[in-house]
């Protein structure tokens, strides 16, 4: 079979589950009792597993496979959720996300799993003793050891079984095995029932006929029959329908039920009732269940899986110019309309205006991803680092719903990582020196993500050690980044900013989680290459909180129209502190540069003019318009003609031809069509 | 240009400068457009005059006759940009006129003669002589190098 054009759908689908395989493990490992999100990881593994084999590649299906017994020995209450169990299930999830990225850069997929799958299968055949709920009485803990994925009921069935068990019927969960290489499964489950339903009536099956009638289910099904024949003879019956191995008939009692029942539903906190006006049994039969066993599974799939459609990026970007054509040429329409006061067509133009408000709403919108898609994979991380750094770590994260533009989250990765690892590496001490420290030996650290004004904020923080001063300015002056005596004048923030620059390393010992020295200056290159900043506050001894601010969208943002000659230039609002009209007199000179006296304080002047070169008579005029603009601390006032306004714009490049030109960061095309630059502060900023 | 030299025939966009045409396979083509606001922007070679708004996408726009050293053009009603895709690049380049698509047969093209000139000689690829016009095939990954200008 051809699959190659699966391959992408595979791959995709392949990493989502893994994610969720990793999201629900870490989930295990705080409730190791749970047994709803151990079926969750089985579900996912199971699945992984059918796409896999489908598509040939038998590592995978073979670790899954491997992988998907063991959840269900957890599952079925004859494992124990252990730290190292689950080591071994992270590991198998790893090499698993190694094949796929191996299969996803063209790879075949293989890998030497030998050795996972043979630990998955000690676990499997280990001698970790099943748990039996000995403390219950008899026929509930039956149920409880081998029955734990069996039937649940609502109250309308239970109803129906109460009433059979008061009219001498008895009530029995089925649990019917076919043959591994059963070929024709539906029909067996077919030939399964038509014999259950001439003895009596099938209340409950699962999975849900649906399901069995399109094989979509394991080798094992459970059915609750509700009939006057004895139990062997049940048992007997279905035994002689070809390819079932293996038919366990047990009687079910109503107080076993409603233990049961009660279970479930302290489990499931909500659980739906389902009520129907149709009260007759016999025609309920088939289509009650259905809606019982449903009812838990998608609950549990609603909250992550809203319908989706997977679009190339690229084509939200050609979406995004075409609603920008249309943009210009709204601007077109509505001037005409105003000159011919047509009132008809003030109206149709009125209404277009509207609707492409509403519409770059929505553009803008699609491209905005839930910053826990980046934000996922550091439980995972965290967990890992802290158990080789032999730390004790509780990752918490806040705010992973906060929403990014698509490009930001692309980049935003990669420096996360580098700052967690960094406060796991350097901030968190060991839990003995934290206990000598009186903190409790855990350490916290907090990913936090949340909106403000036009930003969006991400922010690290670690109730760790906290940033050393003497020891970063020891380290700063031996690299040589600092000299002495400057040393001694910076404050204790200029300091906390010395450990991003570069060749940087405060770490005794160079460990292979972090202290390359190469990190942290590559952190604040890329926030900064993103338009955002990165701040850091620290206090010895309690912790540090690293600040990286991100605008929240790369592709539209706000800037002020400025005029120099004929040209019009945009500088983003995000450096703009605020707009003055200051008098040639005001202009002081300090050493040969131009300055004024700002609040108090001397900020440098630049002439934009100067600077871009602006081809025109250069004029002597009374009164200077001045944008001051400001990056980190630093000030600056841009000297223009004259302001235009503000507005929103979409950020452009100028292409792959014009690389890296001088204190421009991009374009945008205004209005009337015509292109304008866009002013870089932070070159003109020195 | 080598993907095209298998086939036959060469279709190329012939345009002018100054008294001379010159030639770019059309595969590199992607449209031509009549003159319109050009935003100039700072700090860039002088053959660079700029970007335009081209449906939306921010292209630069450069001299030809600048960069192939053969003085300024003066913009009139015939002045075209040429708009060239080269892999992942558009970048528009100002001619004097664009006057034709022609079929070359690939055997006609000569190249260039060994003769010191001026800047423009680095940047043929070939001369291709046609009935009694004479035909300049531009190398235009040369021509159009990206240009990491600035500080």
């Amino acid at each position: 079979m051809d699959t190659s054009q699966y391959l992408e759908m595979f791959i995709e689908e392949s990493k989502e589950h893994l994610q969720a395989c990793n999201e629900h493990l870490l989930e295990l490992e705080k409730n190791p009792e749970d047994i709803a999100i151990v079926n969750e990881v089985f579900r996912s593994a199971h699945t992984l597993k059918g796409m896999s084999a489908t598509m040939g590649y038998e590592d995978i299906a073979n670790l899954t496979h491997k992988m998907e017994n063991v959840l269900d020995e957890i599952r079925n209450n004859r494992l124990h959720v252990t730290a190292e169990l689950l080591d071994v299930v992270f590991t198998a999830v790893d090499q698993l996300e190694e094949m796929v990225l191996d299969i996803a850069a063209g790879g075949n997929g293989k890998l030497d799993v030998a050795d996972t799958v043979q630990k998955l299968h000690a676990i499997e055949t280990g001698e970790e003793v099943p748990v039996a709920a000995t403390t219950l009485d008899e026929p509930v803990a039956i149920v409880a050891t081998t029955g734990d994925n069996w039937l649940s009921y609502d109250d309308y069935e239970l109803t129906v079984i109460q009433q059979s068990l008061e009219q001498d019927y008895q009530t029995y969960e089925i649990s019917v095995k076919l043959r591994e290489d059963c070929l024709l499964k539906a029909a067996r489950v077919y030939m399964v029932f038509e014999l259950l339903e001439k003895m009596g009536d099938v209340i409950k099956s699962s999975p849900s006929v649906e399901k069995l009638e399109a094989e979509d289910f394991d080798e094992v099904f459970y059915i609750a029959l509700v009939t006057t024949e004895p139990k062997d003879d049940v048992q007997k019956k279905l035994m002689k329908v070809s390819e079932v191995t293996e038919v366990i008939v047990q009687p079910v009692t109503l107080e076993q039920l409603k233990t049961r029942q009660h279970d479930e539903v302290s489990k499931v906190e909500t659980e739906q009732v389902v009520v129907q006006s149709d009260h007759t049994p016999s025609q309920t039969v088939e289509s009650k269940p259905e809606k019982k066993e449903k009812s838990p599974t998608t609950k549990g799939n609603t909250s992550s899986n809203s319908k989706t459609i997977r679009v190339n990026i690229e084509r939200l970007d050609v979406l995004m110019n075409l609603f920008e054509e249309l943009v210009i040429d709204r601007g077109r329409l509505q001037s005409i309309s105003e000159d011919l006061h047509n009132a008809e067509l003030d109206e149709t133009v009125e209404r277009m205006s509207r609707i492409t408000g509403d519409l770059q709403n929505i553009i803008l919108n699609m491209r905005m991803v839930p910053v826990e898609t980046v934000f996922n994979r550091f439980p995972r991380m965290v967990r890992q680092l802290a158990r080789d750094l032999n730390k004790k770590i509780n990752l918490e994260v806040i705010g992973a719903e906060t929403e990014l533009d698509r490009t930001v989250i692309d980049e935003i990765g990669d420096p996360l990582v580098h700052l967690i690892r960094n406060s796991l590496d350097h901030g968190i001490e060991s839990p003995e020196v934290r206990r000598s420290k009186g903190k409790p030996e855990e350490g916290t650290v907090v990913l936090r993500a949340y909106h403000s004004g036009n930003h969006v904020f991400i922010e690290i923080e670690d109730d760790g050690a906290g940033i050393n001063r003497e020891k970063v300015l020891k380290k700063a002056i031996s690299k040589g980044i600092i000299s002495e005596e400057l040393a001694l004048t910076l404050t204790d923030k200029q300091v906390a900013e010395l450990i991003l620059s570069s060749g940087f390393s405060t770490a005794d010992v160079i460990s292979d989680v972090s202290g390359r020295g190469v990190g942290l200056d590559v952190v604040k290159t890329t926030i900064e290459s993103l338009g955002g900043t990165i701040d850091i506050s620290s206090t010895e001894g309690k912790g540090s909180l690293f600040s990286i601010q991100l605008p929240l969208t790369l592709s539209i943002i706000s800037v002020m129209l400025v005029e120099l000659g004929e040209e019009i230039y945009a500088i983003p609002l995000s450096s703009i502190i605020e707009t003055a009209i200051i008098r040639s007199s005001d202009i002081l000179n300090a050493h040969n540069q131009k300055v004024i006296d700002f609040r108090g304080k001397v900020v440098p002047l630049v002439f934009l003019e100067d600077v871009f070169e602006v081809p025109r008579e250069s004029t002597k005029e009374e009164f200077h318009s001045v944008v001051l603009v400001r990056k980190g601390d630093r000030l600056a006032g841009l000297v223009v003609d004259s302001f235009i306004g503000q507005q929103e714009v979409v950020l452009k490049s100028l292409g792959t031809y014009l690389t890296s030109v001088f204190a421009i960061s991009g374009a945008t095309i205004l209005g009337n069509g015509k292109v304008a630059l866009i002013v870089d502060c932070n070159a003109l900023i020195i | 240009m080598t993907e095209a030299v298998d086939v036959q025939n060469l279709k190329v966009v012939v345009f002018q400068l100054a008294d001379k045409e010159y030639v770019i396979p059309v595969t590199h083509v992607q449209g031509i457009e009549k003159f319109t606001h050009i935003t100039r922007v700072p700090k860039t070679p002088s053959y660079v005059k700029g970007v335009i708004n081209l449906r939306g996408v921010v292209t630069p726009i450069i001299d030809l006759k600048k960069r192939l050293g053969l003085g300024e053009s003066d913009l009139n009603e015939s002045s075209r940009i040429i708009i060239i895709t080269l892999e992942d690049m558009d970048v528009g380049v100002i001619v004097d006129s664009a006057n034709d698509v022609l079929d070359i047969p690939t055997d006609s093209i000569e190249p260039q003669p060994e003769v010191v000139g001026g800047l423009e000689e680095d940047y043929i690829a070939g001369v291709a002589k046609l009935d009694r016009r004479l035909l300049i095939l531009l190398h235009m990954n040369l021509v159009l190098n990206p240009i990491k200008s600035g500080v």
